[in-house]
């Protein structure tokens, strides 16, 4: 199985961290979707984390909103995540992860998705609405086939919290780096600094960084602390805007962010 | 164990808090302030004054004889939350959450409304208490309830329109949370049903219950017999659990909850979630819903903007799974027109949404003969509702109709 743990481990001994690219399946077609996502690798992604457009997507902001919003209005349907995971993971060798809100794994049930997903070649998933309290069935399903699992840790919590989210999560622990939804900021929050050494103080192995990065600087600012920095909404406005071609070279531009001079 | 005593955060199968981590702190912080609120004699004391003197609590019952006539005969009584100042049951809810939101130190509130009686009642608090609030509103609601934005920015609110999803309710919801994900150190989330996430539905139901705490001594004291049977609307269920709650462990009190059928249960275009949807995760709780094969969300249809919801607290749906209480769809026309009969034979004009109930109730009364006694919730009153009214039964002079 193609998990992130390996990844994130060789691109910190190489350069400063992992680069952690998102996109949304289905936007603005499961095509053109599939298309950027291996563009994504192809100029310096090392790790993909795909979103599987959700009607009530209550961790993001407008610019994925929108793009999930007319992914939906295109037809998505959860098989197209499916389909997507494997066909990148057939093209480029990137552990490919699913971010999904919790209630389409519930009705597709949360075992049969986690077989279908490591059959398609995925590495795990990121679950921006599920806590480890409420995770039970999924950290069953997950040891059972070896999945990844990405919990998310914020800036708001506790001690307490932060060590049963690390003992909940394999792969890497999602620092939420600011209180807020998915989207670019011109600064990036000082509580990401703090959080990730707690998490670190805490025993995390590697924790990642994202919301609100946007450009080569931030990632390396975040890979001075961090073992991965994640970038979204800048991903996909530049899909948006121009296409797989703008996507790609953001792409590179932001790999660059992973080596300090 | 009693019916009655049954706390969060789970209800049976339902429940739980499925939210990002980011709100974890804040409602662990709502709920612990709850939790000592409950104990402090104080804080029950003010929160009654402010019922006595300010909502107008305890709220009358009234007997409808020339509107049961319709059905049968059975007595038909209402619980008028309609009196309450701000016109509905919801100001009981934010009196209490407002009074919280002091406790722990915030100085903003924001809340999602479908109706706008929640916004109104909660822009009604944060005048009182000298708050700054937003409300969520969405953008077919701020069309169809334009009374209520106008009351709302009068009282001092920043009423934002939802443009995203169905532009409904479940949208508003979507974007408050967003609010309080970004603004959670000033900023409590007044909800203003008994779903979301724990310890909202425990604790808005324990701010509503009063209802029919009131409502079964009133009962009592005027037939001397509990009711036959309690019925209300369902949008999200604060209303109903309201009333429903102080009957739970009365075995012999049936218990009916109304949702709204829309154009019809069996159309696509309805909001009865209980009746037709089944169980998921939406806004933080496991409860009913209404979605597709692949868990998105469904959109709900109705008349009405507080009904207009796909999900319902979880309380109601582990009393509608273990059978204590039964759930129907009422469909639009028949809400009309039961606010219409109420309306002529009363002169009591309610909400659309208390509507719904009143028609359950006719049904009712049809099944359960003369001999039976309905208490209804009348959650609210007509007056946000007249343009919808007016045009659903051709009342305004033609020159005026656009
Ligand atoms: C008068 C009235 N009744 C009922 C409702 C539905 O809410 P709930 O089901 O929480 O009582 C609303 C909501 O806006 C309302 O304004």
């Amino acid at each position: 199985m193609r998990t992130v743990a390996p990844v994130i481990a060789r691109r910190n001994d190489e350069a400063d961290g992992a680069l952690i690219g998102y996109l949304p399946v289905g936007f603005p077609t499961l095509d053109e979707s599939v298309e950027a996502a291996v563009a994504l690798v192809e100029n310096g992604v090392d790790i993909l984390e795909l979103g599987l457009p959700y009607s009530d997507p209550v961790m993001d902001g407008p610019v994925i909103q929108a793009a999930t919003q007319q992914a939906l209005a295109n037809g998505f349907r959860l098989s197209h995540g499916f389909e997507a995971v494997r066909r990148i993971t057939e093209r480029v060798a990137a552990p490919v992860l699913i971010m999904t809100y919790w209630n389409p794994v519930v009705q597709y049930g949360v075992d049969r998705f986690a077989d279908d997903l490591a059959a398609a070649g995925g590495a795990g998933l990121i679950t921006p609405d599920l806590i480890p309290d409420e995770g039970a069935d999924w950290i069953a399903a997950s040891d059972r086939t070896g999945l990844d699992r990405v919990f998310l840790a914020a800036p708001t919590s506790t001690d307490p919290r932060l060590a049963q989210t690390i003992d909940a999560s394999r792969g890497f622990v999602y620092a939420v780096s600011t209180m807020g939804i998915t989207g670019a900021r011109a600064d990036l929050d000082e509580a990401a600094r703090t959080l990730v050494g707690r998490l670190q103080a805490a025993g995390a192995e590697a924790s990642c960084v994202g919301v609100g990065i946007s450009t080569a600087a931030q990632v390396a600012e975040v890979l001075g602390y961090a073992q991965g920095a994640i970038v979204g909404s800048a991903l996909v406005r530049a899909l948006a805007e121009g296409g797989v071609q703008a996507a790609g070279s953001l792409a590179a531009e932001l790999a660059r962010g992973t080596r300090s001079e | 164990m009693a019916l009655r005593a049954q706390t969060g955060p789970y209800f049976g199968d339902f429940g739980g808090r499925f939210v990002p981590e980011s709100l974890i702190a804040a409602l662990d912080e709502l709920g612990e302030a709850y939790s000592l609120a409950k104990l402090d004699p104080a804080f029950a004391e003010e929160l009654a004054e402010l019922g006595r003197s300010y909502t107008g609590r305890p709220s009358i019952i009234t007997e409808v004889p020339r509107f049961a006539a319709h059905a049968g005969g059975a007595r038909i009584i209402l619980k008028r939350e309609d009196l309450n100042h701000t016109g509905s049951h919801k100001i009981n809810n934010v009196l209490g959450q407002a009074l919280l939101t002091k406790r722990i130190g915030k100085t903003r509130v924001i809340a999602e409304t479908g109706a706008g009686q929640h916004g109104v009642a909660t822009a009604t608090a944060a005048a009182l208490f000298d708050l700054d609030c937003t409300i969520y509103m969405g953008e077919v609601d701020t069309e169809r309830q334009a009374l209520n934005v106008a009351r709302m920015r009068l009282l001092g609110a920043e009423v934002i329109a939802v443009t995203s999803g169905s532009r409904t309710l479940k949208d508003a919801i979507n974007d408050a949370m967003r609010d309080w994900v970004t603004n959670v150190e000033t900023t409590n989330y007044i909800f203003g049903t008994v779903a979301g996430p724990h310890p909202f539905p425990e604790m808005v139901r324990d701010f509503q219950k009063i209802i029919g705490e009131e409502a079964r001594q009133q009962v009592l004291d005027l037939t001397g017999a509990l009711p036959t049977a309690v019925a209300a609307c369902v949008g999200g269920g604060s209303n109903a659990i309201g009333l429903f709650h102080a009957f739970l462990d009365d075995a012999d009190v049936r218990i009916y909850g109304f949702e709204a059928g829309g154009e019809g249960a069996e159309t696509p275009r309805h909001a009865a979630t209980i009746t037709k949807g089944r169980p998921g995760v939406l806004h933080g709780a496991r409860s009913f819903m209404l979605q597709d094969e692949d868990g998105q969300t469904i959109e709900s249809h109705s008349i009405s903007a507080g009904l207009d919801y796909p999900g319902v607290g979880p309380e109601h749906s582990w009393l509608a799974d273990i059978g204590r209480a039964e759930y129907r769809p009422v469909t639009d026309d028949e809400a009309m027109q039961a606010l219409r009969l109420l309306t002529r034979t009363e002169g009591i004009i309610p909400a659309i949404e208390s509507a719904h109930a009143l028609a359950g109730a006719l049904e009712l009364a049809r099944e359960l003969g003369p001999d039976a006694t309905i208490l209804v919730n009348l959650s609210g009153r007509g007056d946000k509702d007249m343009d919808t009214a007016a045009k659903y039964f051709e009342l305004y002079d033609e020159e005026n109709a656009k």
